[in-house]
């Protein structure tokens, strides 16, 4: 028989290979409980590695659409080299649009640091120019040759150092969720194989006497292949709904809100939740699959 | 059909049975009696694949059963219907589709048959048991639907250990009249049996030879039973 036909029938399901093992309630309610267990966990593992995907891509698109060029040049050729930079900068392939801050705006940035009071005229104070990148960005290492050439006080900040280290930490609260899931997902494989062999087990005497009238291995093992690839899907699946529940109920993010409060799922994301009682189905399959030709291939 | 060929088995410490060498002939029927403990049931056991030989050779329908692939050896088991002494059932489904059990899992389960398995079942005088669960059987009763189960599939050879052990005499004559009934229709019967009167009893319905296994060695015995 194809491995095709198999799956089909497995999904179609054939009642009467079903019906060869006797029922087990325990086992059967144990094995549905830790699927959901399972996909609970794995739900919040999800929103982690989902949320702090989002978050490693929205600092970085904010930091890298915008950098600073600052100006420290003796009084009176502040104003000479500003109106040069801008020339330079509006020149510049990748640059939106470059501006100079006024003193105002300058003073603000400082008023927490210096107070309110502070006679920002007196003080050498460098001029600064914020560039918006377009979307394609502009050449940093280019720009900074053409800076120095015409405008040798500038000094261009792209923010990649502070941006940086948050990417990284980002990526790895993603790759940590990822992580859990792998587990979660090899920890139902081992769950799943125990009580497929404690089945096994329990039913050596079913098992001996469908080998004496005939039955093929894989009749015997579709037997316990169906049962235990149907209890994990459809534990997985409640466990998967209560989890997408107690994420839907969080309270919801605010705009510029923590970490935490942005865990959860946009849009598409709801949909890979989807996938955990389809995954947990299949590694059900393949777990008791392999228990079963293992075990029968002990016996004679 | 079955062939052994110098065959020699023997468990951890003694030699059970050495230099048997038999070929049950397609419609050839065979009693095999001997002391109990004399290898009647390993015997049989070699004669369906479950037991490999320690030396020798057994050949199942053309096939070593050295080189028999786990599914060869089940595709075989459709061929041979076996009745073991200590008859095993799913103990959760009913007699009825107990019985039907080799048809259900060969995927041959078919309407024609359906009705078949109702008169095979009132045949070994279970008409009335049908919906009973095996537990609740009689060890006579056991015995006839495991005789039941082995020929539902119409196999070439049906061998049985004791099938009659727990039943009366009428009922092991019935049994015996259903044996004789698939002989003539051309199957295979070896019935491994210390019942000297059901062998007598054959003899008027069938051309029956008797293979006695004594001090390890398997031989055709006498006219003198």
């Amino acid at each position: 028989m194809s491995k095709k036909l198999r799956l089909s029938s497995l999904i179609v399901g054939d009642a009467q290979a079903d019906r060869v093992v006797p029922p087990t309630g325990f086992t059967a309610r144990l094995t549905l409980f830790a699927a959901g267990a399972m996909a609970f966990l794995t739900v919040f593992a999800l929103a982690l590695s989902l949320a702090s995907g989002r978050l490693a891509a929205r600092w970085g698109a904010e930091l890298a659409q915008s950098s600073t060029l600052r100006i420290s040049a003796p009084a009176e050729q502040v104003g000479a080299q500003t109106a040069a930079a801008l020339a330079v900068l509006e020149s510049t392939p990748g640059v939106a649009s470059a501006r100079a801050l006024s003193a105002e705006e300058q003073r603000g940035l400082l008023a927490p640091w210096f107070g309110p009071d502070l006679p920002i005229d007196s003080l050498p104070i460098p001029q600064l120019v914020e560039i918006v990148e377009t979307e394609e960005g502009y050449d940093v290492a280019g720009l900074r040759l053409r800076l120095q050439a015409e405008v040798p006080g500038a000094v261009l900040d792209d923010h990649t150092r502070w941006r940086r280290p948050l990417e990284r930490a980002a990526a790895r609260l993603r790759l940590l969720g990822l992580v859990s899931i792998g587990l979660i997902g090899a920890a139902i494989a081992a769950m799943i194989t125990l009580a497929a062999n404690a089945a096994l087990a329990a039913n050596s005497q079913v098992i001996s006497v469908l080998r004496l009238i005939g039955a093929q291995d894989h009749y015997i093992a579709s037997a316990f292949v169906r049962r235990f690839t149907l209890r994990a899907l459809s534990g997985a699946f409640v466990g998967t709904a209560i989890g997408a529940l107690a994420i839907f109920l969080m309270p919801s993010a605010q705009e510029d809100g923590g970490f935490l409060t942005g865990l959860g799922f946009e849009g598409a994301g709801w949909f890979s939740l989807l996938l955990i009682p389809i995954v947990a189905a299949v590694v059900a399959y393949f777990a008791t699959g392999s228990a079963a030709r293992r075990t029968l291939s002990e016996l004679t | 059909m079955i062939e052994l060929d110098n065959i020699a088995y023997s468990y951890g410490g003694g030699e059970l049975l050495s230099d048997v060498s038999l070929k049950l002939a397609p419609g050839s029927f065979h009693f095999l009696t001997g002391p109990s403990g004399s290898g009647k049931t390993t015997f049989l056991k070699l004669c369906y694949g479950a037991l490999t030989p320690t030396s020798g050779q057994v050949q199942l329908f053309g096939k070593d059963v050295r080189n028999m692939t786990r599914d060869d050896h089940a595709m075989t088991r459709r061929q041979i219907g076996v009745v073991h002494q200590d008859c095993q059932f799913l103990d959760h489904l009913p007699v009825r589709e107990n019985v039907a059990l080799p048809l259900t899992v060969s995927g041959r389960e078919t309407l024609e048959q359906h009705s078949n398995l109702k008169e095979l079942l009132s045949w070994v005088g279970l008409g009335h048991r049908a919906n009973a669960l095996p537990p609740e059987l009689s060890g006579g009763e056991r015995q006839r639907a495991a005789l039941a189960r082995a020929v539902i599939m119409s196999p070439d050879v049906v061998l049985a250990d004791e099938p009659t052990g727990n039943v009366d005499w009428e009922m092991s004559q019935r049994l015996l009249q259903l044996l004789v009934e698939l002989n003539k229709m051309g199957k295979t019967i070896l019935i491994a049996t210390h019942d000297l009167n059901l062998i007598r009893s054959a003899k008027h319905h069938v051309q029956a030879r008797v293979l006695r296994i004594s001090g390890r060695k398997l031989q055709l015995a006498g006219a003198d039973l």
